[in-house]
């Protein structure tokens, strides 16, 4: 049973003059508008819930004002919340003093941010160093542990250029080995892939799984791209408006989409290469073809069982325990879009 | 309808009164006061004497090769080394030596003390949008008001001499570095201190490891307008016992000495210049790192 990292329990953000009578309309059922238009308030965020597991990729999605950036703030408390609370190892970030909170930044939350927070006038290995230096640690002792961040992001060379000198990939480096630098065990990254473009944003997704095998953060990432969303996330809370509509595992999330809003969300993702054998198999019946492990993606699934000759495959666990059988049917049909039918027969 | 004609003014007798209340007011406080600020200012007063004296003391190349060397590394310029140089030296060759050190004294000491009011005064301004509400309308003032009226009290308080002079100047000088400091700290990226903050940086290295560094630029361009503005004073400064190239200008205006006035106020101009341009050229090697490898 994996650990509890973050709990996020009823948090409501308002922004406005009086966030606290701006509460009571909420808590009495206004929605989001009315209390725009009725109070000026903005309600940022509306009874959030989500509990984040140890060492697992939790990706919080939504479009742009939907109060993602709003909510990862809560986290190191860069935001106050209007009510609510915020465990992290079963503190309470939002009870903390000025100290207690500016140890937890400095140990045990780094960030990453959309546009990179870089500072501008210090070096490469100066701003790899940044969270040490403000720890208080000397300037040669923090040098000597960020070489190692500079090293594994793919930037020995460049230690002594300024952020101007280099692209924006490379600048998301410095932030990532930044916030690496620290050794905090949690990771907040804001968009932080975002204002990249498609091809250094794959890069920086690689970089960012192959050191999550090794590393095992707690890693809080927020996008507004489903893609990315699926590709990294462990877990996905999809937030709207302020308040998360859906979370879970990606696979149960695509399979049964809680409503409209997300099935469109969904229509253009490739399912064949997001869904995985285990979220269509049939976990009674046995299979007559080849041995599929379970987290096979369905395209690669159908080529093996199209190349045995057969109709069906048997799904195996990590272990090599048979878990159940999925047949060609079943695999192509869950690959087709959701509302395909529908669609033929609009246009019949 | 004489309502109408006449402004409805207050009685004549009641606005001398009036007039005479504040002024009997202001002068019963400098008799109480005046000593004690004398007195409090008198470490300035002793220090500006103290370079006026070094300056015009020190002999000539010695002074000269030392303003040579500050234009250097302000500017690492050659050829504005040698306009400085020569400058001074012209103006040597046409006997402004010891007036022109007698400026420079009184507008260093008055830049230091500017920087030392005014960039606190703008840190506390760019934390604090109610101080920023009050200070603004000051330095408003301060920029706005005819100088000969602030000179009055300063006068009736201190007397004559440098130490009045010196405020004087000041009073003119500081809003620029005040506003652009306060300005300058405003401007620093919102997410870069949103990082700094994320890494738990503390009050005092998000100020001077983030704020103060990366307003830099704009503090330098503050500094040079206060001593752009203090040496705009030079003339009027003089005119209440402050020595250097205003005597000579206020000298020239009353008995209509054409070649007089022209040259030292031609002295005071060039020395603005070399300010400028040295403490520009020093505010651009400051922000060096903005410029990325395609023109390095």
């Amino acid at each position: 049973m994996t650990e509890r990292k973050i709990e996020i329990k009823s948090l409501y953000k308002v922004f406005g003059e009086n966030p606290q009578r701006a509460m009571e309309y909420v808590h009495a059922g206004l929605s989001k508008q009315e209390l725009l238009d009725k109070h000026a308030h903005v309600l940022g965020l509306r009874d959030i819930n989500i509990s984040i597991e140890e060492k697992k990729i939790q990706v919080i999605m939504g479009l742009s004002g939907s109060g993602k950036s709003t909510l990862i703030r809560h986290i190191n408390r860069l935001i106050e919340p209007t009510a609510g609370e915020v465990l992290v190892d079963g503190v309470n970030v939002l009870g903390m003093s000025a100290d207690d909170l500016r140890e937890f930044r400095r140990h045990k939350a780094s960030m990453v941010f959309q546009r990179f927070g870089l500072l501008p006038h210090r070096t490469v290995a100066q701003n790899v160093a940044y969270g040490l230096t403000v720890q208080g640690i000397d300037a040669d002792e923090a040098g000597e542990r960020s070489r190692k961040w500079i090293d594994r992001v793919g930037l020995s060379g460049f230690e002594g250029h300024f952020p101007a000198q280099l692209s924006g990939g490379m600048q998301q480096r410095v932030g990532l080995a930044r916030a690496l630098a620290t050794d905090a065990e949690i990771l907040l990254m804001d968009e932080a892939f975002s204002a990249l473009d498609p091809l250094i944003r794959n890069d920086m997704q690689n970089i960012l799984l192959d050191l999550q095998e090794e590393l095992h953060k707690t890693i809080v990432f927020i996008t507004h791209d489903l893609d990315e969303a699926l590709r990294i996330g462990d877990a996905i809370a999809i937030l709207r408006d302020g308040e998360v509509i859906q979370q879970g595992d990606p696979q149960s999330i695509i399979m049964r989409p809680a409503d409209d809003y997300i099935a469109d969300f969904l229509k253009d993702i490739n399912r064949g290469r997001v869904l995985q054998v285990r979220s269509v198999m049939k976990k009674t019946a046995r299979g007559s073809g080849p041995k599929i492990c379970f987290n096979t993606p369905l395209e690669d699934a159908i080529q093996d069982i199209a190349a045995s000759g057969k109709n069906s495959g048997t799904v195996i666990d990590a272990g090599g325990k048979t878990i159940g059988a999925i047949s060609l049917d079943t695999a192509i049909a869950a690959m087709a879009r959701p509302d395909t039918k529908a669609d033929t027969q609009k246009y019949k | 309808m004489e309502f109408l004609e006449e402004f409805p003014e207050m009685g004549r007798g009641d606005l001398r009164d009036f007039k005479k209340a504040i002024d009997a007011g202001f002068r019963s406080f400098s008799r109480a006061y005046g000593e004690g600020l004398e007195s409090f200012f008198d470490p300035l007063l002793q220090f500006m004497i103290w370079l006026e004296k070094l300056l015009i003391n020190s002999p000539w190349p010695l002074v000269l090769l030392v303003i040579g060397a500050l234009a250097w590394l302000g500017s690492r310029s050659l050829v504005l080394v040698a306009g400085t140089i020569g400058c001074f030296l012209v103006i040597g060759f046409f006997g402004m030596w010891e007036d022109t050190m007698a400026t420079l004294a009184i507008i260093s000491v008055a830049t230091i003390v500017c920087i030392g009011i005014g960039i606190p005064l703008g840190i506390w301004m760019a934390k604090s949008n109610r101080v920023q509400s009050i200070i603004t309308p000051v330095l408003d003032i301060m920029q706005t008001i005819p100088s000969f009226v602030y000179l009055i009290p300063v006068v009736m308080l201190l007397g004559i001499g440098k130490v009045p002079g010196l405020i004087a100047v000041c009073i003119y000088a500081v809003p620029p570095i005040v506003r652009l400091t306060n300005l300058g700290i405003r401007l620093v990226d919102e997410e870069v201190l949103e990082a700094a903050d994320a890494f738990g940086a503390n009050y005092k290295q998000r100020l001077l490891g983030v704020q103060i560094p990366l307003a830099l630029p704009n503090i330098f361009a503050g500094v040079n307008q206060t001593i752009m503005m203090a040496l705009a004073m030079v003339v009027i400064a003089s005119m209440i016992g402050v020595r250097g190239l205003g005597v000579p200008v206020l000298q020239a205006v009353s008995n209509q000495y054409l070649a007089l006035g022209l040259m030292n106020g031609l002295a005071i101009v060039a020395i603005a210049i070399i300010f400028d341009r040295v403490s520009q050229k020093y505010g651009q090697r400051l922000q060096a790192y903005r410029r990325d490898i395609s023109n390095d």
